[in-house]
């Protein structure tokens, strides 16, 4: 699938496109097909992302999303360093999903 | 909107056709000449007597070799027109005019409050260069410096 | 230290009005990115993996008290509580809103900072020597040159767009701890004639092309610094490459021009450059090193230590350093906790490193390039008790210089730029050796990380260096042997194919036992790599 990705221009938080918005969960993410940069110029214009672009990923049968390429999965995640800080600071093996 | 932007007494364009370094420095008719950011602007040295207007075109913001383009050319005591062209925004200009430009033909227009706010925003300068401003050092220290 | 006058504050504050508006327009829509994306840089705001990150400088690397308060602040009211200090001084905010880095920047210039050039392709934070002032071998105090070009490097006019960034250093001991010939241009001061001034490097750098930088001038008088610089930065503006942003930085251009010609054109504008009154009088370095001048110390204090406490002895003897002064010692805080962020702390851990500089060392901190703090006049009298207060905050780890005082960038877990992760290899290098025994036994150990080719791990200057590479969407890492960025500068090898985070972990020890196996008495590990090479490293490596 095609990932629509960018930050939230205010804040900078990570961000997915979800076909009706944006989500800071990548599990939100939709295909985007080609669409991806028509999406990104429009929602560029309108303030609510800042450098988007579309990646590769895929969605398995549970509905969980995986960016092709770990830059992305730790864009997804937060700093595996900092579990605390990611978005699952309750599991001490979230940073193995990235690898 | 501006356009043109000015800082010369009277104000208005000196509309001449600027030719290149090239073609300038070898026929003797032309009195405006456009520098290029590979080009050397030394090379116009020698025919300084005969120039009215100077061009220095910034095909893209970030390439600066424009701006020791023309304070060369003032450092050598060059006193005609120095413009800026191209892709030259509001947020270059204060540092152009320190380097010796006294107009601005950009690409896209200016705001006037935003230009007016560039020239009037920093108090001090902390370098000498061919601006009659005088650095901070030399508030600090006098008048008998810089 | 420096403190502004009136006329600093107002370009300050200045600049932080400036951005406020440049924000402003950002948010309401009437600047693109393309065209803010320059101005937040000039302002040390990047936009990094996780959110915007905020660069703010510390000049030279010193600090006081009120200050690094400050920097606990921004920490606590602006981001996640912690900071990060970088091998250029400076320290990094990884969580940064956009609207608050205004309200950030205002901050910062009530305490007489900033994060001006920390970003772009303009002269950058002039770095310099943590024991600028209390060594016994230098020259002078590097700080106050480092200052006046502080000032005159800030918004200058015709080297704000140059090819590419630009890095100074500034040292005055035979020891260097600034990795001054690794910089665009580094100064080391010098005596000619019972008169000080500067020798002048130009052309060093790490990133994918590392190079030391050659000596172009030996001695510039100081009344002539800035006509000097001004001539060594036209040169460069007008004919580095800007056609390749991996051939942009002056270091290429020596290199293709070759030194000679460099030289030769420098020597030429530098003649043209002197007629025109650019440098500041004699008397506005004087009015700046007053600010340097030594704190009160107090005479006839003991040089004794009771070393009687084996933790505290053992802390001794890696972070204290002798002072110029009797009964004063300088003191290295290690912000590497086995199994911590190299260079990480918390905004808890910076107010007290503040409260303890105030209470032991004149209201005075230093930020290392190998990301410490150094407190630099305490009395020894004082040593205990001071390590103490590190201890009960996690600051007491006894590693300088050892094979876990690593330096790390942040790599893939922060940055946009990196192709693998820096932290997780050191932190489990780090537990490898997690001995301090171990750690000792091996001696002087510097081990450098970078997370990609643009080397902001220093790691071509690593006695051990990696350097994280992308194979096909896996993280590798290659070795290197044998870099050095001090006085003995040299830049290390590769040993071979990479490994894989384990394997170079591995890698690591095999390298240390082949030293262990080969030293002489008294040889460091470079030592020992310089003198018996490259290959038994690589056997041990490969088998």
């Amino acid at each position: 699938m095609n990932i629509l990705t960018g930050n939230d221009l205010a804040t900078g938080d990570v961000i997915w496109w979800t076909g009706e918005g944006w989500s800071i969960h990548v599990n939100d993410a939709v295909d985007v097909g080609d669409k991806g940069a028509e999406i990104a110029q429009a929602e560029s214009a309108a303030r609510r992302v800042n450098e988007a672009y579309v990646i590769e990923g895929e969605k398995d049968n549970e509905g969980n999303v995986r960016p092709a390429h770990i830059k992305e999965r730790i864009r997804a995640l937060g700093p595996t360093v900092r579990l605390d800080l990611s978005l699952k600071p309750a599991d001490p093996n979230a940073g193995n999903w990235v690898i | 909107m501006l356009e043109f932007l000015s800082l010369r007494d009277g104000g208005e364009a000196a509309e001449l056709p600027a030719v290149t370094l090239e073609a300038f420095s070898g026929q003797s008719n032309s009195t405006a000449v456009r520098i290029e950011p590979g080009e050397d602007a030394r090379e116009l040295l020698p025919h300084l007597d005969r120039v009215a207007l100077v061009e220095v075109n910034f095909p893209v913001f970030g390439d600066g070799r424009g701006y020791s383009a023309a304070r060369i050319l003032r450092e050598a005591g060059y006193a005609g027109e120095l413009r800026a062209v191209g892709d030259v925004a509001v947020d270059q200009i204060s540092h152009m005019v320190r380097c010796g430009f006294d107009s601005f033909r950009p690409d896209k227009p200016l705001d006037p409050a935003l230009v007016e706010a560039a020239f009037t925003r920093f108090p001090g300068v902390y370098q000498k260069t061919v601006d009659p401003r005088a650095p901070i050092w030399a508030q600090r220290h006098g008048a008998d410096h810089g | 230290m420096y403190q502004y006058d009136t006329y600093d504050q107002a370009m300050v504050d200045a600049r932080v009005a400036e951005f406020r508006d440049q924000t402003q327009r950002r948010l309401d829509g009437q600047l693109s990115e393309a065209q803010f994306r320059p101005l937040r840089l000039m302002n040390g705001l990047y936009l990094q993996l996780h959110a915007y990150m905020l660069r703010v400088a510390v000049p030279y690397g010193t600090l006081s008290s009120k200050q690094m308060h400050m920097l606990a602040h921004i920490a606590r009211q602006y981001d996640r509580d912690y900071g990060h200090f970088t091998t250029r001084q400076n320290i990094q905010y990884n969580w940064i809103k956009l609207a608050d880095a205004p309200d950030i920047l205002a901050d910062l210039a009530s305490v007489e900072m900033h994060a001006i050039q920390t970003s772009g392709n303009c002269i950058r934070n002039i770095s310099s020597d943590q024991f600028a002032g209390v060594s016994a071998d230098e020259i002078a105090d590097p700080r106050p040159l480092a200052e006046l070009l502080r000032q005159w490097s800030s918004f200058h006019p015709e080297f704000t767009y140059l090819p590419r960034k630009f890095k100074i250093a500034v040292i005055a001991s035979q020891e260097d701890r600034a990795a001054m010939r690794l910089h665009d241009i580094g100064i080391e001061l010098v005596k000619k004639d019972g008169e000080i001034g500067a020798r002048v490097f130009v052309g060093g750098g790490m990133g994918r092309t590392p190079m030391v930088a050659p000596e172009i001038r030996a001695f510039v008088p100081f009344a002539e610094v800035v006509s000097y610089l001004e001539a060594c930065l036209r040169v460069y503006n007008r004919h580095g490459r800007r056609d390749n942003k991996y051939k942009a930085r002056i270091k290429i251009l020596v290199h293709e021009m070759g030194r000679e010609e460099y030289t030769r054109q420098v020597e030429e504008e530098f003649a043209h450059m002197k007629t025109l009154g650019l440098d500041p009088p004699l008397a506005e370095l004087e009015r700046i090193a007053a600010h340097f001048a030594p704190p009160p110390y107090e005479t006839g204090l003991s040089d004794e230590i009771d070393l009687s406490d084996r933790d505290f002895a053992a802390w001794v003897s890696t972070q204290v350093k002798p002072h110029k002064v009797p009964g004063y010692a300088i003191v290295n805080i290690s912000l590497k906790p086995i199994g911590g962020i190299p260079g990480d702390a918390s905004s808890a851990q910076m107010d007290l490193m503040a409260d303890l500089a105030e209470k032991y060392s004149f209201d005075e901190l230093r930020v290392t390039h190998a990301q410490n703090i150094v407190l630099a006049h305490v009395k020894k009298a004082d040593l205990y008790a001071l390590w103490k207060a590190l201890e009960e905050a996690d600051l007491g780890t006894a590693n300088l210089d050892l094979i876990s005082d690593i330096i790390a960038c942040p790599g893939l877990d922060y940055c946009s730029l990196a192709n693998a992760r820096s932290i997780p290899v050191a932190q489990k290098i780090a537990e490898r050796f997690s001995d301090l025994g171990r750690q000792k036994e091996l001696g002087e150990l510097k081990l450098k990380i970078s997370g990609c080719i643009n080397a902001c791990g220093h790691h071509h200057a690593g006695n051990i260096g990696i350097l994280g590479v992308d194979r096909k969407g896996v993280e590798n890492y290659q070795l290197l042997l044998g870099g050095s960025g001090a006085e003995d500068v040299s830049l290390g090898q590769i040993t071979g194919p990479g490994f894989d985070e384990n394997g170079i972990v591995d890698a690591v020890e095999k390298a240390t036992n082949v030293y262990l196996a080969n030293r002489t008495e008294g040889e460091r590990f470079v030592d020992t790599f310089r003198r018996i090479g490259m290959a038994p490293f690589k056997e041990a490596l490969y088998a």
